[in-house]
């Protein structure tokens, strides 16, 4: 069976919600390229993850737009973290968020020497912004910064 | 996240994005994607299955190695399950998204008391 269509829903779901039209981005120019410069097995890894994950003791994301991020320590006891979002069931990713943040699964691919390191912190937040502006324009650049400022070779990037 | 991805690139950040919603990723055209058939919610993987997980992202993170052209997107070898009733369901529910609120959303209560006596000691960053 063929993968299924996000957009559409999405698009319903917001004029179900009194939301003006929702344009969905699309891009059709090429995107930019910055090609790996050595095997991963010498690479410290970033990760952003969207799926509004958090640590106990930080203030939760909200369901409106939120562009604020969160730091997670890398070394954070993976029964600390909690999982807040409106747009997928979260039953799952509350008993094990590796399903929408892989912390244990690159722990782990650090200790068998498929990757060098990771950085000290990972970013979350919350998807779902409705305006691609402020994503381009103020989320997107706070995100790069903190990548320089980590220092990683590559990111992953774990939407849901 | 696509639009994460591409402003990081540009910085001269190698970037993959996993994805498990083909359409969205194919429009936002990210430089590296590796597309996960599953339900939202499990972009990397089942639950409680770290083996899984790690099959995962093995065959993604392998993309930062082969893949050679900007805008490219590997279909990750991996089923949610045999049949595809999922996909079914999720055709004909549509979106279910909840109403949404600009105050704190807490998984639990006790996670509220202690964000709002200022976070614990054994997180050093709960103000970020």
């Amino acid at each position: 069976m063929r993968p299924v269509d996000y957009i559409p829903r999405i698009h319903d779901n917001y004029a179900r919600l009194g939301y003006k039209a929702y344009n969905w981005v699309v891009n059709r120019e090429t995107a930019p390229w910055a090609p790996l410069r050595k095997p991963l097995s010498q690479c410290r890894l970033g990760l952003a993850a969207s799926g509004g994950i958090y640590a106990a003791g930080q203030v939760a994301f909200h369901h409106k737009d939120d562009t604020s991020l969160r730091e997670i320590p890398t070394d954070i006891d993976t029964k600390e973290l909690r999982a807040t979002h409106f747009a997928y069931d979260l039953s799952n990713a509350r008993t094990d968020p590796n399903v929408v943040f892989p912390i244990d699964t690159l722990r782990r691919l650090v200790r068998e020497g498929f990757l060098r390191g990771l950085a000290s912190r990972f970013h979350t937040f919350m998807g779902g912004i409705y305006s691609s502006r402020r994503v381009t324009e103020d989320l997107a650049p706070r995100l790069t910064a903190r990548f320089l400022e980590d220092g990683v070779d590559a990111v992953l990037l774990v939407p849901v | 996240m696509g639009l994460v991805a591409r402003h990081a690139e540009a910085a001269g950040i190698p970037t993959l994005c996993m994805t498990s919603a083909r359409d969205i990723t194919e429009a936002v055209n990210p430089p590296r994607a590796a597309f996960l058939d599953f339900p939202l919610g499990h972009t990397t993987g089942k639950p409680h299955a770290p083996d899984l997980q790690h099959r995962i992202l093995v065959e993604a993170l392998s993309s930062f190695e082969t893949m050679t052209a900007p805008g490219s997107m590997k279909d990750l070898p991996f089923r949610w399950s045999e049949d595809q009733e999922w996909k079914a369901k999720a055709f004909a529910e549509g979106d279910d998204r909840m109403p949404r609120h600009d105050v704190p959303q807490y998984q639990d209560d006790e996670d509220r008391r202690r964000a709002e006596q200022g976070g614990s000691p054994s997180c050093p960053v709960c103000r970020s």
